[in-house]
């Protein structure tokens, strides 16, 4: 608690007030919004040491075992959609980071941008979901920084997290691991989070009640990595680019082909009916709570069982296989019957006109 | 999806592939054009093109609105924006098109021009009305489906005395340049044409029905056979024109019935032809001037004519000297004869208006299609 007598400060106007540039000066006010809003909803001891940085011992780490770092910025339009807003994204997003490479992830970061006149009763909804979404995954938030930019210069909020983890002797998980006869896996239906934040844009406003994936993923990587160890050789969660591009990037790492089944890639019908109207492919659609599994073929059905008895893995699947290739092409047998190469995005994924 | 599904059914699909393959005579070769973009897309996104005999050959054609935009075009859209403070307001994938000086509407976009992606003419409508102190140019691109709803836009606008709305003319007409493909200059040049058929379009004929195809049977002897979107019609729309080859027939079929009428939607086309009269010419890009293909906003309704608001005069802008699109459209030569195709020109870096969007011939086959250039072993899981 701030040494300062109560009674001297007014508390932060959190229902009416606005984000001034003051709240990026590193004056009073700026402590005071450390204080009441984010000190508050993501309280633990490295934050109230009130440091410039965390300081902690290192976890206990086992002959052979490494560390992870990861870091990703958050820009989303618009900042709140169904099933998540920037805040849970933005834990969601780095824990996924930092699980894909196999590891427990201990700690995070959070870096804020707040853009002069945003609401503060937004960003606490902001900062409340996302301490909420990491207070769950059990890794905190344990340092941070703020600033604000002139109105116009920013999109509202931009968050910017890194996460540490660890990663377990004798698991080696990386995009180049991929070996022609692996099975590739994935955990779920395609496409929620894009369409969900897309059924938000503004003059694309259309009824659905798609919400978006966002979710951290350790808990079912630890479950399928219990499952088979040392035979998951890749994981990858589709987020920007979608399962498509994903795919692409393993197989340019891995220097392999792949060969999909259009029939076993689970889409929910309302996502369907949503990229129908669009003229979008769900291929290339956002993700913000799925991963694809690489792994041994003999370990396949072992490490899919692990997936579809954790809650975040009930409807995996399994999709297709690595081949050999040297142009490293991603085909796929669709469902109709003919057989196309799943290709990169090339730019942005744009609705088509006619 | 109900009213979808039906038409995607890979059983179905197997057996119509059976049927065609039957059907063909082995020393024939065949080859149709599907003159639309929806069609590629089908053709492209559910590998039809594996699951006809291999001496059906299916001819991409020109029918995608923002592949044969010509360069001068979008830089006059971005003209309007960059030079003249204008608000243009486009559909999605007219973003990305490449314009003259390495610019794009995206591009123009990141230099601070005030370019918004729509989803519709009236969208467009509405940010005139919310910007009454900007002018807001409707940059309007799309074949015979796109121009109603912009006519509508124009009247309404007028209707409700806008004034700062007007929409730059980009729409252009299926059946001239199926003419065009069948009797240009060029095509006296390449000798022939080796299009057997058309497949007729899907959403263009609900608008204009299937008379103004009558034309190409009688008068060239091509069989057409209008056909939806979904990849069962186009597989049955192969079968159909099969058929007719075999028999030495050449007639307009509808396939497509289920929407498709001989006279079409009469509103339509009477709220078209109030708002917008025939070019005399316009230029497309991959096949150069096509007379009488494209339309532009009647003196009467002047003041809604970006054209005439801003003064703007058309600048062509030569494709590069190496592209083949023009051959390629036409059917006489394939994607990969072109010497600069997947190497110079991809769909990163588009080149010739084939390879500008995904449902262009040579984007179509680079992006869907290009592991049949070069067999790779794969088993299925
Ligand atoms: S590869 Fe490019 S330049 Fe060559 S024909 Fe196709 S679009 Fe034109």
């Amino acid at each position: 608690m701030s040494p300062v007598k109560k009674a001297y400060i007014r508390p932060l106007d959190i229902r009416h007030g606005c984000i001034d540039m003051g709240h990026g000066a590193g004056g009073r006010s700026a402590a005071q919004l450390i204080e009441e809003l984010f000190l508050a909803a993501f309280d633990n001891e490295f934050l109230r040491q009130g440091n410039d940085g965390a300081v902690f011992a290192p976890p206990p780490l086992p002959a052979g075992a490494r560390l992870v770092m990861a870091t990703d910025g958050h820009v989303v339009s618009p900042l709140f959609f169904p099933g998540g807003d920037v805040g849970c994204l933005s834990v969601h997003g780095t824990v996924n980071d930092v699980a894909m490479s196999g590891a427990k992830p201990l700690y995070l970061t959070a870096s804020f941008i707040l853009e002069e006149g945003y609401p503060l009763a937004d960003l606490k909804r902001i900062v409340d979901s996302m301490a909420l979404a990491a207070r769950e995954a059990g890794v905190p938030v344990i340092t941070g920084d703020t600033k604000v930019v002139e109105r116009g210069k920013g999109d509202g909020v931009f968050i910017s997290t890194t996460g540490l983890g660890v990663v377990a002797p004798g698991v080696d998980i990386a995009g180049s691991n991929a070996r022609p006869g692996d099975v590739v896996l994935l955990s779920g239906t395609i496409g929620e989070h894009g369409v969900a934040v897309l059924s938000q844009r503004e003059s694309l406003e259309f009824e659905t009640t798609i919400q978006s994936d966002t979710c951290a993923l350790h808990t079912l990587v630890a479950a399928m990595l219990l499952a088979a160890p040392g035979d998951v050789r890749v994981l990858r969660d589709p987020t920007r680019g979608g399962l498509a591009t994903t795919l692409n990037e393993v197989a340019r790492q891995s220097r392999a082909g792949m060969m999909l089944e259009e029939s076993a890639i689970p889409v929910l019908p309302e996502v369907d009916a949503a990229c129908e109207l669009l003229g979008l492919d769900p291929l290339y659609i956002a993700n913000e709570g799925k991963l694809i599994a690489i792994c041994a073929p003999e370990a396949a059905d072992a490490v899919l069982a692990a997936m579809r008895a954790h809650p975040q893995g009930r409807a995996a699947a399994r999709i297709g296989v690595v081949t050999e290739d040297a142009h490293h092409f991603v085909q796929m047998n669709t469902r109709f019957g003919g057989r196309r190469v799943v290709d990169w995005l090339s730019g942005e994924q744009l609705p088509r006109i006619c | 999806m109900k009213y979808i599904d039906e038409f995607r059914d890979g059983d179905i699909a197997r057996k119509i592939s059976a049927r065609l393959a039957e059907e063909v005579q082995p020393e024939r070769q065949y080859s149709f054009m599907e003159f639309c973009g929806g069609h590629t897309h089908a053709i492209s996104r559910y590998g039809i093109a594996g699951m006809l005999p291999p001496n059906v050959r299916m001819v991409h054609g020109p029918g995608c609105p923002v592949c044969v935009l010509p360069i001068g075009r979008i830089d006059l859209a971005i003209k309007l924006a960059l030079e003249f403070g204008v608000i243009v307001c486009t559909y999605g994938d007219t973003m990305r098109v490449p314009a003259s000086n390495s610019l794009s509407l995206v591009k123009a976009k990141a230099r601070g021009g005030d370019i918004r992606m729509v989803y519709s003419a009236a969208d467009a409508l509405e940010v005139a009305r919310q910007n009454p102190e900007r002018e807001v140019v409707f940059f309007a691109i799309g074949f015979e489906t796109t121009t109603p709803p912009t006519a509508l836009a124009i009247r309404d606008a007028q209707r409700a005395q806008l004034k700062n709305f007007s929409v730059l003319c980009c729409h252009v007409l299926t059946p001239s340049a199926i003419t065009h493909i069948l009797e240009s200059p060029e095509v006296r040049q390449y000798g022939t044409v080796p299009i057997d058929g058309f497949v007729g379009p899907a959403h263009v004929s609900i608008v204009i029905g299937s008379q103004p195809y009558e034309h190409f049977s009688d008068e060239y002897r091509k069989p057409v056979v209008i056909a939806g979107f979904e990849p069962l019609d186009v597989m049955q729309a192969v079968l159909m024109l099969v058929r007719q080859v075999n028999e030495g027939r050449a007639e307009v079929e509808n396939e497509f019935s289920r929407v498709v009428s001989r006279g079409g939607n009469l509103q339509a086309q009477a709220l078209v032809s109030e708002i917008f009269e025939l070019r005399t010419t316009f230029e497309w890009r991959g096949l150069g001037e096509v007379p009488y293909s494209a339309l532009k906003i009647r003196p009467s309704y002047a003041q809604f004519d970006a054209e005439c608001r801003f003064d703007l005069s058309y600048q062509p802008v030569a494709d590069n000297k190496a592209c083949e699109c023009g051959a390629i459209l036409r059917g006489v030569k394939k994607p990969t004869d072109c010497k600069i195709f997947g190497t110079v020109c991809t769909p990163e870096n588009p080149v010739g208006s084939c390879m500008v969007s995904s449902e262009g011939a040579c984007a179509a086959h680079y992006s869907y299609g290009r592991f049949r250039d070069i067999p790779v072993v794969v088993e299925s899981i």
